[in-house]
């Protein structure tokens, strides 16, 4: 009750750099950190316009990054901005990615997801983690993150694109479908066991289903992110429910043996009304 | 320790329910907030037909208030058809269904529809402070207009017991209550979000709420609450139950709301401030105090400081 509620009120701060990353896809560096953990989101507000949930793409205790795509109003107007331009910010939000040291993780990110992917990678490698990075999108001009993921030490990068324009022709899921099968051991009980300790995935809730379903199949440990509708942040608003479940403040990371209770999961979302819409 | 409490027929296991307009937009999470162990649960305000809210931000907190500007947004009556008819099947604690309209006819167009699917209350919203630029001053800022829409409301409604949620945005909220108490409510909620207020952001110099001004909420409004409940309580002289909400915090805040006269406690941004827990907590809090200072029933303190001020109720 007495824990400070100031993140829950936006303050704004001047973006100290802006990188093109592709045609559509902006990231902004804040010279401020909210002690924002890998999965986490925060509210990035445009002043006199509106206010979007987005993925932490980095909080190193210095600066903080935002990656998006230019595809709404509000991200089309944020990808007009330049360094110097004030941009507010609240949170972190929500559930994270959590590991333990010296494990096993394969990261499967869709499209943006490749942001809070790479923010996992960094710092579980910090861990002594070791990473396999697998990248997916539409096609080559699309792909995001891949020389961050290849500078960073112990992790092997992997890439999908749907239309072959790099990497594996197809989907992500594939790769991690052929990444489980092949570190797949059989123990001398007779019993199997897995290479990899963990699957994190972020991407369209398609893939996050194909990547649920795989994990259950293999008895992987598996973490989601879910998205939804945000409104407040912080559990009040009642937009973001999966089920009944706020994922601004249970989620978004929500472990695989839960998300496969959410009979929503994968089949509708609701918009700002509380209408649902088919996935 | 019984926290029981029956309000006009209806029996809440504990007097905590979940305030409207705060997580309440399907059964699936009328259901997670009574697994949270809300006595009862009000649905975020239902429109007849679908209304569109604010652009964010909506939703902004301190560690000492909370400010909302959501605009009441919600899908319309098919929504509202699909969730409570859902919520019915396998219901654990009672349903307060909130209504909203734009006009005196469209609250009681609303109320008839509502009422077909059987909440155990109606709750009248007439007094949210974050629509004034569509809609002008709530109809709870003035006697002709509260009295109006109790009796459209009341009109429909047939034998679910109708409360009116009062504005603390007024001269004399009593005066208020006693025109919808005349009309025919059954009882009131008392209050609502208070203001509007505002926020602004020192860099940008621009308020941070879309809307500009939002209801206040949170823990800076709960002495206003108590005072507007105790005087809706002596202006109806004891007569009515209220459901007492408005910065309710902790199982004291609780027991402070019951002696201004409240029966049921409604609880909203607490949520924001000690997680979905709070309803558990609140019970048990007020249990603790209850059991330290000897009270077997918590009915017995509604009103109680009216009786200790001796006046006659």
């Amino acid at each position: 009750m007495h824990t400070p509620q100031q993140n829950r009120l936006p303050k704004t701060y001047r973006i100290s750099a802006v990188t093109r990353e592709t045609e559509l896809v902006t990231s902004f560096t804040f010279a401020v950190s909210l002690g924002a953990k890998p999965g986490q989101f925060i509210m990035v507000w445009l002043p006199g316009s509106d206010e979007i949930p987005m993925s932490v793409a980095l909080d190193d205790g210095k600066k903080l990054q935002i990656t998006f795509f230019a595809v709404g109003d509000t991200t089309k107007k944020l990808a007009t901005l330049k360094k110097g331009d004030l941009v507010g910010l609240r949170g972190p939000f929500g559930t994270h990615y959590e590991w333990k040291p010296e494990q096993h993780l394969a990261l499967v990110a869709g499209g943006y997801g490749a942001a809070p992917m790479y923010f996992a990678a960094v710092e579980a490698a910090k861990d002594g983690c070791s990473i396999t990075a697998i990248v997916g999108a539409r096609s080559k001009t699309h792909l995001l993150y891949l020389d961050a993921f290849a500078g960073l030490s112990g992790t092997t990068l992997s890439v999908a694109t749907d239309d072959g324009s790099q990497g594996h022709k197809g989907y992500n899921v594939d790769l991690l479908r052929e990444l489980l099968e092949s570190r797949t051991l059989r123990l001398r009980s007779g019993s199997t066991a897995h290479a990899v300790d963990q699957v994190f995935a972020c991407g369209p809730e398609r893939m996050l289903v194909a990547v649920s379903d795989l994990c259950a199949e293999h008895k992987v440990v598996c973490q989601l992110s879910l998205e939804r509708y945000m409104k407040c942040g912080y559990g009040l608003c009642g937009n973001c429910v999966i089920n009944g479940v706020r994922m601004c403040v249970d989620g978004p990371v929500m472990r695989n043996e839960i998300a496969r209770t959410f009979t929503e999961f994968g089949r509708y979302h609701r918009d700002g009304l509380g209408k649902k819409h088919s996935l | 320790m019984n926290l029981s409490q029956t309000v006009r027929g209806v029996t809440f296991q504990n007097p905590a329910v979940l305030a409207s307009g705060i997580w309440g937009i399907t059964a699936a999470s009328w259901r997670r907030v009574a697994e949270s162990g809300a006595g009862g649960v009000t649905t975020k305000s239902l429109w007849l037909t679908e209304h569109k809210g604010h652009p964010n931000p909506t939703i902004i907190s301190t560690d000492h208030y909370t400010l909302n500007a959501v605009g009441v947004p919600d899908a319309g009556i098919e929504k509202a058809r699909e969730e409570i008819g859902d919520y019915n099947k396998q219901k654990p604690v009672p349903l307060i269904a909130n209504i909203i309209a734009n006009t005196v006819e469209n609250y009681g167009k609303t109320a008839e529809e509502i009422a077909k699917l059987k909440p155990d209350f109606l709750e009248v919203n007439i007094s949210c402070p974050n629509v004034e630029d569509e809609f002008g001053k709530p109809f709870a800022c003035s006697v002709r207009d509260a009295s109006a829409v109790t009796k459209a409301v009341k009109a429909v409604s047939g034998k679910i017991p109708v409360f009116i949620k009062l504005s603390p945005n007024v001269d004399d909220i009593g005066s208020i209550a006693s025109a919808c108490a005349e009309a025919g409510a059954d009882g009131f909620t008392v209050i609502n979000t208070v203001g509007p207020g505002m926020a602004i952001d020192l860099r940008s110099r621009l308020p941070i709420l879309a809307n500009k001004v939002g209801g206040m909420s949170g823990p800076a409004i709960k002495p206003l609450a108590v005072r507007c409940i105790a005087d809706v309580y002596r202006a109806t002289e004891g007569k009515f139950p209220i459901i007492g909400t408005g910065g309710v915090m902790t199982g004291e805040d609780a027991i402070e709301f019951l002696l201004a006269g409240a029966t049921l406690i409604g609880i909203g941004t607490a949520i924001g401030y000690r997680g979905a827990e709070v309803f558990r907590l609140v019970c048990e809090e007020m249990t603790a105090w209850c059991k330290t200072e000897g009270v077997k029933k918590i009915s017995e303190l509604t009103g109680g400081m009216h009786r200790a001020l001796g006046i006659r109720t």
